[in-house]
């Protein structure tokens, strides 16, 4: 590839931005192209050593603020209508309260999320807590109560409480992964946004 | 090395390289290469976001009958590498306390 071939499609992959960061991208990746050949590499290997285009682009799309492309999105691509404000306006009872439900299920799904975690640390503690306490009880009900039952539930005491050391790694664990999800998401809707304006065009 | 502090002190490289005279993106990245390896696509999003941090302000100039963008460091950037030196000189006080030696004789 040499250097207008790259440029162009570093263009069209990054429609979705607001022009003057596509512009900015292009000037970068531009100069970065001279200083190299002026270094000696040909054009072609100086495109090469950039690396891989995909990479670029998801660079810069995951720095970019979902803030910013979602402006990018919804701002008309020409001078809206005196009517087609009027209908808007008109319309946003409509609208609006749609876009809110949109934002509040994402959210609602994230909390959920987030609870199902909660709740394993919270069971994890239950655990650790009621364990020793079981066992504690039993072992008075050997001594004053009945021994075999006293003894039986000596086991279970112990069986939950390492229950709740076991499942310490896999509460920290599942964090990890729901952090590592929650950003694969972000990364997700922010794709929704790029994809969706490469196909107005 | 740990993602987040590679990330911290990528910024900081960056920083340190343009700190004594404005420097351009590929020069950033021979500077940088005996200490860091970085790429093309990281060091933009870097710029970036140290410009509108305001540790470092652009300035187009002609080179060779086209334009290459210089960095320049602001008094924001360099307080900032300050500011990375005390915290180091903290970090190396606890470096020395975790890889001490046992002193006793037991």
């Amino acid at each position: 590839m040499n250097k207008p071939e790259f440029l162009e499609t570093l263009e069209k992959r990054l429609s979705g931005l607001p022009l003057e960061d596509i512009e900015k991208s292009k000037e970068y990746y531009s100069e970065m192209i001279d200083d190299r050949v002026e270094d000696g590499l040909s054009e072609e290997e100086a495109v090469e050593a950039l690396g891989d285009i995909e990479s670029i682009v998801s660079e810069i799309f995951s720095t970019t603020p979902l803030s910013k492309l979602v402006r990018e999105k919804v701002k008309p691509s020409r001078k809206l209508r005196p009517w087609e404000i009027v209908l808007i306006v008109l319309g946003s009872p409509i609208w609006f309260s749609l876009a809110l439900a949109a934002v509040v299920i994402v959210f609602a799904f994230y909390i959920v999320l987030w609870s199902l975690i909660i709740a394993l640390y919270a069971v994890d503690l239950a655990f650790i807590v009621s364990g020793p306490f079981a066992m504690a009880c039993s072992v008075l009900c050997m001594t004053v109560g009945d021994f075999g039952k006293g003894f039986f539930g000596l086991g279970c005491g112990l069986l939950v409480l390492g229950l709740g050391f076991v499942l310490i790694p896999a509460a920290v664990k599942a964090t990890q992964g729901m952090a590592v999800l929650s950003k694969k998401i972000l990364n997700k809707i922010k794709s929704l946004f790029i994809r969706r304006s490469e196909t107005n065009e | 090395m740990d993602i987040q502090l590679k990330r911290g002190l990528l910024d900081i490289c960056v920083l340190a390289a343009i700190k004594f005279e404005p420097s351009y993106g590929y020069q950033i990245i021979k500077d940088m290469k005996p200490y860091m390896e970085i790429s093309e696509s990281t060091l933009y999003p870097i710029l970036r976001r140290l410009e509108t941090s305001g540790f470092l302000a652009v300035k187009s100039a002609e080179h060779n009958g086209r334009l290459r963008k210089y960095y320049y460091i602001t008094e924001q950037g360099l307080s900032r590498i300050e500011e990375f030196s005390e915290e180091w000189k903290e970090i190396m006080s606890i470096y020395q306390f975790v890889t001490r030696e046992d002193g006793r004789n037991e």
